[in-house]
């Protein structure tokens, strides 16, 4: 096959990991990009400042969806000090990498987990 | 299954126009020359006029009325650039959803000292006579208005525009390109017309201008006397005569077929919940449907479906090389989502029923299976989001 895009993220995007919206989360993280106007949503499920689960909806182009499914795996399981660090960088490496002009998809992804860990602390830190 | 449904971005070949085109790359691969030449030459002659003559006989125009070009491309530069270049000066109209080689020609003069009026469509994308009539000025140049939208489909009252134009006395252009072969064209009213070979079944690479006899245009190239002193350059004769061989396999017959699955497609997808027709309801090619889906994004449609052999596209911003939604879509009024999850589906005389029953099963399980991984489930929370995202 001949798309811009790695063999990684043509099968997240045909087989996603994770995808769908959590019943009862801890906290929702929201992102929206405003260059193309994609939206994503991200669901965490935590214990022991650990995230267990995590689901996700995106509305947006094959790397959006990849990178969101790539970082459902790569997020679960880590700390939330851990999982705050992941970087769009390290989404779109385990990717095999993203057309540059792509490379604004995975900020979405990491942004809206980001956003939701932040909400997960505000409602637990009282 | 391979299913290809993107005629509007170009055509398959014929068979017959590659048979025919075959012996002028081999065997009469001669230029034209003037009669006193070999024979070869001559040969070449004779293919260029003979098919000059087909293209005009079916356009009920003049041979002397046909120049060939490269492409639309340079058809559409000719026209307008030629008017402008012969008059020196003025005020050109033409529409917000021209193809750009309208449009960037236009942005061109406009840093020559030219003034260009873009008119409005409403949101079928039709243009409005009395918007045209209010736009001219006394020193109005030329009219070029598109005759259908090779996006959206919508075809353009060119009568109504044409007769506003002569009562003016101003140069009439359309670029005919996306309707050629689809829809008839009332000559009479034209002074500049644009058609081009790939979009039916004839080779890529060749395209024609009719300039009406009695009008002046300057050419852009400059070389050798060529195509009437407008467009120098040695003629590409297998391209010229695969052109007029394309022009002789046209048929009402196909149009008819295509209208009925056109209709058949737009009605099927329309059913889909959340789906909206761009376009025109009934003043349509007949070989176009645009539809948007809510609550998803046009790349990832386009890919899945291309993953199962089934060619569209597209007017999402994610799947333009620099993230800009379709300026059609945006013309026609719509809201930066609309255009986001918009699928184009552009038929040809080849579209087989089978095909479309095919696409039809897949385009509804793909959009399907991108609805349940959006986080948008109804439109009002989906406009107001996409609302916020676009500011
Ligand atoms: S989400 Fe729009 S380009 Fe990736």
């Amino acid at each position: 096959m001949k798309y811009p895009y790695s063999k990684r993220v043509i099968e997240h995007f045909r087989h996603p990991h994770h995808m769908g919206r959590m019943k009862n989360p801890d906290a929702v993280g929201v992102a929206g990009n405003p260059v193309c106007g994609d939206v994503m949503y991200i669901y965490i499920k935590v214990k022991d400042n650990r995230i267990i689960d995590l689901k996700w909806e995106t509305m947006g182009c094959a790397a959006a969806i990849a990178t969101t499914s790539m970082l459902a795996d790569l997020a679960i399981g880590k700390t939330l000090d851990e999982a705050e660090k992941l970087t769009k960088k390290e989404v779109a490496d385990a990717l095999e990498g993203l057309p540059p002009i792509k490379m604004h998809c995975s900020n979405l992804a990491a942004d809206a987990l980001r956003d939701a860990i932040k909400k997960y602390r505000e409602k637990h830190e009282n | 299954m391979q299913v290809y449904l993107d005629n509007a971005t170009t055509t398959r070949t014929a068979d017959e126009v590659i048979e025919a085109m075959l012996p002028f790359f081999n065997e009469k691969y001669g230029l034209p020359s003037s009669e006193f030449g070999h024979s070869m030459g001559i040969d070449a002659s004779d293919a260029l006029e003979q098919s000059r003559k087909t293209i005009a006989n079916y356009l009920n125009v003049k041979p002397n009325e046909i120049v060939f070009t490269s492409g639309e491309t340079e058809s559409n530069n000719l026209a307008v650039l030629g008017v402008a270049r012969a008059k020196g000066k003025g005020h050109i109209i033409t529409t917000s959803i021209e193809r750009l080689s309208i449009l960037n020609t236009c942005r061109h003069l406009e840093t020559k000292g030219f003034e260009i009026t873009y008119l409005p469509v409403d949101k079928h994308g039709l243009v409005s006579p009395d918007d045209l009539q209010s736009a001219i000025r006394d020193d109005t140049i030329l009219v070029s208005v598109q005759h259908a939208n090779p996006e959206i489909g919508t075809v353009q009252d060119i009568k109504a525009i044409g007769e506003i134009c002569g009562e003016h006395n101003i140069l009439f252009h359309t670029d005919a390109s996306s309707s050629f072969g689809l829809e008839d064209l009332p000559m009479e009213h034209i002074d500049l017309a644009t058609f081009t070979s790939h979009l039916i079944h004839g080779p890529k690479g060749i395209a024609s201008l009719f300039v009406r006899e009695d009008i002046t245009i300057k050419p852009i190239f400059f070389g050798s006397n060529n195509e009437f002193g407008i467009r120098p350059g040695f003629e590409n004769i297998p391209g010229i005569v695969g052109f007029a061989k394309a022009v002789t396999l046209l048929s009402k017959k196909y149009v008819e077929k295509m209208r009925k699955q056109r209709d058949h497609i737009i009605n099927e997808l329309t059913a889909i919940p959340h789906t909206y027709l761009n376009g025109h309801p009934e003043k349509r090619l007949c070989n176009n449907v645009n539809v948007s889906f809510s609550f998803i994004e046009g790349e990832s449609v386009v890919l899945h479906l291309d993953m199962r052999g089934i060619a569209t596209s597209t007017g999402s911003a994610c799947s333009s090389p620099n993230l800009k939604g379709s300026y059609v879509l945006e013309a026609v009024g719509q809201d930066p989502e609309v255009s986001h999850g918009s699928l184009r589906l552009t038929l040809s005389r080849y579209t087989t029923d089978r095909e479309i029953e095919y696409a039809l099963k897949h385009i509804k399980d793909v959009v399907s299976k991108l609805r349940e991984m959006s986080p948008f489930k109804d439109e009002d929370t989906f406009r107001k989001m996409a609302k916020e995202e676009h500011k």
